[in-house]
């Protein structure tokens, strides 16, 4: 029972961590959070389709139809994390004289909405569906009665929600004008992380073969596993022994949005 | 030259990879919660493709940090996962599911 609740901890760790994050980077945008539960919502939906489908997704591509899968859903996600930054930093001008104007942010990253949405909804819908098989299998092998999984579900689930919550008001007392800057900085290292993710199925399902080796291995000092290595994976993308490639993605994946929203938020706050 | 031909190079470079079919097969078998064979020998230095069988009626997930992967096999049903190549040596894989009874090792030699 512990076992369960614990697994879906873990699945729900990630998703929560990812919605804290972005939560925080668009909180003073009007109807923010109608769009973050939206996204929310078609994720934990889009869980259940996916979960449904996956024996028959397991079969395709020879057997790596599930990377397909993934692979879609994490470069999806990482297109719409892109596309949030560099559309806030095109803006930067308008958004500066809003906030001298109205004493406020209001308009920050309003038009972008839609894509945090989205990538909340593919964030949870990778998580949720893996969650969903999970419990569905424990349920229906009836070693464990169905009430006794459904609650250490629900206390997984909620233990994930919380430790989301968490960072989303620690965010919340930072103060407003460096807390742009540490969102900013934060969702670049999700869009690595998403990227890291991306490389390792893209190795797991051989499509590609380079730098295949670990860059390193630190899971005797903090491993995957530990709740510290559980929460800097959602928060940073640690991986205790990313291979080199997921490495590289990593690096090129935030620098390269990182710097693209340096030079847009420039040319944009100089015209 | 011109850039279509420079384009197509590229494209015919990194396509190349995937000409090379893995020759190296393991069958691997889930079963009451246990991995089948629980030790896996593949030579050193190659890449390895895993034909993983779940043929319990609960899902499994094929999990290796030091082979770095992580796979969901639905209850029933056939994944394929490539590893390596890999250097000499041990590496723990477990059932991330019922980790207390799916464990084995890929031993690269």
């Amino acid at each position: 029972m512990f076992g369960t609740g614990l697994i879906v901890f873990r699945e729900t760790l990630e998703a929560a961590l990812f919605v804290g994050i972005v939560a925080a980077a668009t909180q003073s945008v009007a109807n923010r959070t109608r769009w973050l539960a939206l996204g929310a919502a078609l994720g934990v939906l889009g869980s259940l389709l996916l979960a449904a489908a996956m024996e028959q997704i397991s079969s395709w591509a020879n057997g790596v139809g599930q990377d397909l899968v993934t692979v879609a859903i994490l470069g999806f996600a990482l297109l719409m994390l892109a596309w949030h930054t560099i559309w806030v930093s095109s803006h930067a001008r308008e958004m500066t004289q809003d906030a001298r104007r109205l004493g406020s942010n209001a308009a920050e990253g309003a038009g972008s909405l839609w894509a945090v949405a989205l990538a909340v909804a593919m964030t949870v819908l990778r998580e949720g569906a893996e969650t969903v098989l999970f419990v569905a299998g424990l349920v229906s092998g009836g070693t464990e009665g169905a009430g006794s999984v459904m609650l250490s579900a629900v206390i997984g689930l909620m233990l994930g929600v919380a430790v989301g919550w968490l960072i989303y008001t620690g965010l919340g007392k930072v103060q407003p004008r460096r807390l742009f800057g540490i969102t900013n900085v934060l969702i670049l290292l999700l869009a690595g992380s998403l990227a890291s993710q991306l490389a390792r199925t893209l190795q797991q399902a051989d499509w590609l073969h380079w730098l295949s080796d670990n860059a390193w291995d630190s899971s005797s000092l903090l491993s995957n596993d530990s709740l510290l290595g559980m929460l800097l994976h959602g928060v940073v993308g640690y991986d205790a022994s990313p291979s080199q490639l997921q490495v590289l993605f990593y690096l090129l994946t935030s620098v390269l949005i990182g710097w693209s929203a340096r030079q847009i938020r420039l040319r944009s706050t100089r015209a | 030259m011109n850039k279509s031909f420079t384009y197509a190079a590229i494209i015919g470079v990194l396509l190349t990879p995937l000409a090379h079919a893995a020759d190296n097969e393991v069958v691997l078998t889930i079963k009451n919660h246990q991995f089948a064979p629980v030790e896996i020998k593949v030579p050193a230095n190659q890449r390895i493709k895993l034909n993983v069988h779940n043929q319990d009626n609960t899902p499994e997930e094929f999990e290796s940090h030091s082979l770095n992967r992580e796979k969901l096999i639905p209850a029933g049903t056939k994944a394929v996962i490539y590893i390596g190549p890999l250097k000499p040596g041990r590496y723990d894989f477990f059932g991330e599911f019922n980790p207390s009874t799916a464990k084995g090792v890929v031993i690269a030699e």
